[in-house]
């Protein structure tokens, strides 16, 4: 391609369409200035610091694991999220308050069955309260046990949900269920803060320390939102393609009515929707607080808008989007750090959400639908 | 009938102003009564305090819940980042008119008068909203939602990011005061100097009966704050009654159509977002800002929903139902259950410390233990009643209490014209 | 065997010669979806003060072309004139505003107005729809008065329409053809010049149909106003339309007036589903 035609195409594209240019501008910027500072060079121009600064690859690498981290547990409670915004047809602002719910389940679960036998008083450990901290090293079977009792705990709480709040309105329009779903956010996350109280509880904490590549280390906590995240991933992508509901829930994404007239039973679909996104979210929650080691009663909530950006910058409706878009935000609130002080570094994330819903709604994976 | 339809028959026989006055005053005679119960001897004190703060709280949610009407209930606009326009007002006035010289630590500002402020606080929301506006107007509903709350979040970290804390504007030293936050000119002061200049008498005859002079002084904010609400209110209702209250409405209903009629939709969407965002930077000031102090704590996403549960019980898209339902919010679900959590006891029983503790009594048949817990911790419930109440309304009477008035959007009487003649009324 | 693009093209030009002031023209309208074609080099007029029918099979490209010209698409190539100023591409509310309306296929009523409110919107360069104007109180008057001339037109038109006993009704709980005649009373309150009608008669009764029909010819007798009318009915386009465009796959096929129409050969072969 000749020169003339590259900068007439170039014109055209900024004419056209500003925001991409803008973005494309911005990223070659944040790209040059990491080079430069894991380069160790700074570059001034007129007495002020325009690129570089100091980077070792080695913080580098870590800021990409707790990103990573992260944006697993985030992609794996978004894909909940997802799917219920295009199987359902809303945006379900209960669900941050879904993970919370599944991640004090599991780890009330885990709690008890590690504090049985020593001694400690029911009460304290219902409450998370012994000061205790978990390891899946040194306690791997509690851990196990609450993982499973998250996942499977929160598909009551949905589906109790469901029946009460949802199925009563399943012809309503999608504003009208967004703001029932505000109702079951607040109802939930006070019922939860009316048990097990407003304090922030350590739960856990690593108790294994491993070292990767000679420069990051892990916990095992956090292999195991690794290991678990991914294997449930790919369950999840096992299930949606070579399964019979699978397909029927790609379908119903894409339009209910067709679905509805060529016999896919549409209520088994939505409640199978519910049993899938709450389990994930569970135990995504679960997850999350295995590796920050404290847990709250609006933990979930505080991450709502991170779950949101997840979903929208991978694609609602696209399940393999929600976990693509979990790792990409994850990655965004973590790298942030590189250029942005850290009390904004979660902005960065927010900033993407809405940089991606005024150019590109669809997102990434965007048009394809659950799958 | 249902019981629903015929307290709105009543209700809607009552003229708009006697309907707000009434409700104010139910709540208020609900907390004289309360007061007296509980309070013994102190009852007069406790009730100016009570009413005083349910009063504060009324006039805040008002205002809030009038400026969310005119963007969503008229015209379509979800806007759930109304916690970071009022975080924009707050702080702008907050910058206005700190002090230039404040008391060690504390966070310099302009030294500005407090009406200067208030003005620089509305004008600085609405432009913010206008600029947020600009792109975000033309997304559907759902995704301005996510668009706005996100705003407003970004909002309430820049004003927590300590980077911010002191800076120098054109030369002077100012600063939003990070995480801990920046103490201002006081809007509660000017209500304390009303009572303590001009309301001396009554400060006087008040304290005769035991009610305490800063009781008496934030009764009197109240007030003030509902004038404010009165003024909104008539500002509005000419907005809404008039060419341009049609036209969002019919922006709200049907935009494409709204365009075809030549009605170019995004400058009258603008122009709604920004005097809506102007309204919650006042509230911003005035309601959370009273005392003359303002932290990125208060100003979390939650609030949004509160005053969103408001608009709904009142009924979105009537402008009294905004009041109403703010009114029948603060004070029915927010203000009092916490009172009466505080006030009852169970002669004796100590509440446990945890559910734990509370559900064992049940094993024994003792109801007490569990009743206490749940008494002592009303505060958290009162918002689960709060999200159950959002979920009935919007399931049974998504109309709220009067929302299903037809309220003409009209400056003119609508009557068929007399042969010859123009008929021609109101104002 | 489809007719040769040249010669088509000629048989076209020829007949929008014969039309005089051209109030609307379309020139070579091209629209794309994606892969899809809807309108293929559409070109053809409307004579100022006519009632032109434009009508073709399913999936000519009618209701795209009339998007095309209104405004809701942006028009992938091709021109459209207007009172001799070009308006390819223009936002709706501009085209209103030189006096194009359009009314819609499915009545678009604002379903939770008043049938008066309604009609009361439609007016452009209401003094009320300022702010400003609205809140202040000196010019608040102007805005009452402003108000009152609007709505006693309002009323005019609701009882030229016969409508005028639902004025205080939600327009959502009007009949179909109730709302149809809703529609054209606000668009006619837009004091237009030209007005597209997509398919304004589809589901209405035979004596609201002639109604309907007789206030369109009034308003050209006496206003001079201009008529595009997309129908379905073959009897209303050819009793009624003094020039007739047939589109087929997107390019006009034919033009004329109902005689010319009738005896086409093209015409029929292209409604019983031959590739002409």
């Amino acid at each position: 391609m000749g020169i003339a035609e590259f900068a007439r195409d170039g014109r055209v594209v900024l004419g056209d369409r500003p925001g991409a240019a803008v973005v494309a501008a911005v990223s070659g910027f944040l790209l040059l200035d990491l080079v430069a500072k894991l380069a160790g060079t700074t570059v001034f121009f007129l007495g002020t610091r325009l690129l570089g600064g100091s980077l070792t690859v080695g913080s580098l690498l870590s800021m990409v694991v707790d990103g990573l981290l992260v944006g697993l547990a985030v992609g794996l409670a978004g894909i909940g999220l997802s799917m219920t915004y295009s199987i359902l047809d809303f945006a379900n602002f209960a669900h941050g308050d879904t993970v919370t719910a599944g991640a004090f389940l599991g780890w009330v679960a885990a709690y008890i069955t590690a504090g049985l036998g020593t001694g400690a008083p029911i009460s304290e450990l219902f409450m998370l309260n012994s000061g205790r901290q978990l390891s899946t090293v040194s306690t791997f079977l509690p851990v196990l046990l609450g993982l499973v009792v998250a996942g499977v705990g929160s598909i009551g709480v949905v589906l109790l949900v469901d029946r009460l709040t949802y199925r009563p309105m399943r012809e309503a329009d999608n504003i009208s269920l967004l703001i029932a779903s505000i109702g079951v956010a607040l109802a939930m996350r006070y019922l939860i803060a009316f048990v097990f109280g407003t304090q922030t509880s350590g739960v856990a904490s690593g108790g294994l320390r491993v070292t990767v590549l000679s420069t990051v280390s892990v916990t095992d906590n956090e292999i195991t939102l690794l290991v678990v995240s991914l294997l449930l991933m790919l369950g999840v992508h096992l299930l949606l393609q070579r399964t019979k509901l699978g397909k029927a829930m790609r379908a119903m994404a894409d339009n209910e009515d067709l679905a509805r007239v060529t016999g896919i039973p549409t209520e088994r679909v939505i409640r199978l929707t519910w049993i899938l996104g709450g389990s994930l979210a569970g135990i995504g929650g679960y997850l999350l607080v295995l590796e920050s080691g404290t847990i709250s009663f609006n933990f979930g909530w505080i991450l709502l808008l991170l779950i949101f950006a997840a979903v929208i910058v991978g694609g609602i409706g696209s399940i393999y989007g929600a976990m693509a878009g979990g790792v990409l935000i994850g990655l965004v609130d973590s790298l942030a750090l590189i250029w942005l002080p850290s009390g904004l570094s979660r902005a960065s994330a927010f900033l993407v959400l809405i940089v991606v819903l005024l150019l590109r709604p669809s997102g990434i994976f965007g048009g394809v639908s659950t799958a | 009938m249902s019981a629903v339809d015929s307290v709105r028959d009543r209700l809607d026989a009552l003229p708009d102003v006697g309907l707000v006055v009434g409700f104010i005053a139910s709540i208020w005679a609900v907390m004289l009564v309360l007061a007296i119960a509980v309070g013994g001897a102190n009852w007069a004190n406790l009730a100016v305090g009570f009413i005083g703060s349910v009063t504060v709280l009324i006039g805040g949610y008002a205002i809030l819940a009038l400026a969310l009407n005119l963007q969503w209930g008229y015209t379509g606009l979800f806007n759930i980042g109304i916690a970071g326009f009022m975080a924009v007002g707050a702080y702008t006035t907050a910058v206005l008119t700190a002090p230039t010289d404040p008391a060690a630590g504390a966070v310099p500002g302009l030294g500005l008068p407090l009406w200067v402020g208030l003005i620089g606080g509305m004008a600085m929301a609405a432009i913010i909203g206008g600029l947020a506006a600009l792109p975000a107007l033309r997304l559907k509903a759902d995704y301005l939602a996510i668009v706005t709350v996100a705003f407003s979040e970004i909002i309430r970290l820049v004003v927590n990011w300590d980077g911010l804390a002191e800076f120098s504007l054109f030369g002077a030293p100012v600063g939003t005061g990070g995480a801990t936050g920046i103490s201002f000119k006081s809007a509660n002061d000017v209500a304390a100097g009303l009572v303590n200049g001009v309301g001396q008498p009554l400060v006087n005859a008040a304290d005769g009966i035991g009610v305490s002079g800063p009781n008496l002084a934030n009764l009197t904010y109240g007030v003030i704050l509902l004038l404010v609400v009165a003024a909104s209110y008539w500002v509005l209702t000419r907005i809404t009654n008039s060419p341009f209250g049609r036209v969002l409405k019919a922006i709200r209903e049907d935009e494409t159509v709204t365009q075809s009629l030549g009605k170019d939709t995004r400058r009258f969407k603008i122009k709604t977002f920004m005097i809506g965002c102007a309204l919650m930077g006042l509230a911003g000031v005035l309601f959370r800002g009273q005392a003359g102090y303002i932290s990125p704590q208060q100003f979390r996403p939650t609030i949004t929903f509160y005053v969103f549960a408001a608009l709904i019980i009142g009924g979105s898209g009537s402008n009294t139902g905004s009041i109403i339902g703010a009114a029948t919010f603060s004070g029915l679900l927010f203000y009092l259950p916490a009172r009466l959590g505080e006030n009852v006891s169970l002669g004796g029983t100590r509440a446990p410390g945890n559910i734990i503790d509370a559900v064992a009594g049940l094993a024994s048949l003792d109801p007490l233990p569990l009743l206490a817990y749940i008494i002592s911790n009303v505060s958290t419930l009162r918002f689960v009643l709060i999200g159950v109440v959002l979920i009935y309304i919007i399931q049974n009477q998504p109309e709220g209490l009067l929302g299903h008035r037809n309220e003409p959007a009209t400056s003119v009487s609508l009557d068929r014209p007399q042969s010859g003649s123009g008929g021609e009324a109101d104002e | 065997m489809s007719e040769p693009d040249a010669a088509k093209r000629q048989e076209t030009a020829v007949t929008s010669d014969a039309i005089d002031s051209p109030l609307l023209e379309i020139d070579g309208l091209r629209k794309e979806f994606g892969g899809v074609v809807a309108v293929d080099g559409a070109t053809f007029s409307v004579a100022e003060g006519s009632l032109t029918g434009l009508i073709g099979p399913n999936g000519a490209g009618k209701s795209t072309t009339f998007n095309c010209i209104t405004g809701i698409h942006e028009p992938t190539g091709g021109r459209v004139t207007f009172d001799g100023q070009d308006i390819t591409g223009l936002a709706p509310y501009t085209l209103a505003n030189r006096g194009l309306v359009r009314t819609f296929q499915i009545a678009r009523e604002l379903s939770d107005m008043t049938v008066l409110e309604n009609v009361m919107l439609a007016p452009g360069g209401q003094v009320g729809e300022s702010v400003v104007r609205s809140v202040t109180p000196g010019l608040r008057g102007d805005v009452i008065r402003d108000e009152a001339d609007v709505r006693d037109r309002a009323w005019e038109t609701l009882e030229f329409f016969e409508i005028d006993h639902l004025a205080h009704e939600n327009a959502g709980n009007l009949s179909g053809g109730q709302r149809k005649l809703l529609e054209m009373a606000r668009v006619l309150m837009t004091d237009p010049e030209m007005i597209l009608l997509d398919e304004p008669l589809a589901g209405v009764n035979p004596t609201l149909e002639e109604k309907l029909l007789e206030r369109i010819h009034e308003l050209r007798r006496e206003q001079g106003l201009t008529f595009l009318l997309v129908e379905h009915d073959m009897d209303v386009i050819m009793n009624n339309c003094e020039h007739i465009i047939v589109m087929h796959q997107g390019s006009v096929l034919a033009e004329g007036d109902a005689e010319t129409i009738k005896s086409d050969e093209r015409v029929l072969e292209a409604y019983l589903g031959g590739d002409v």
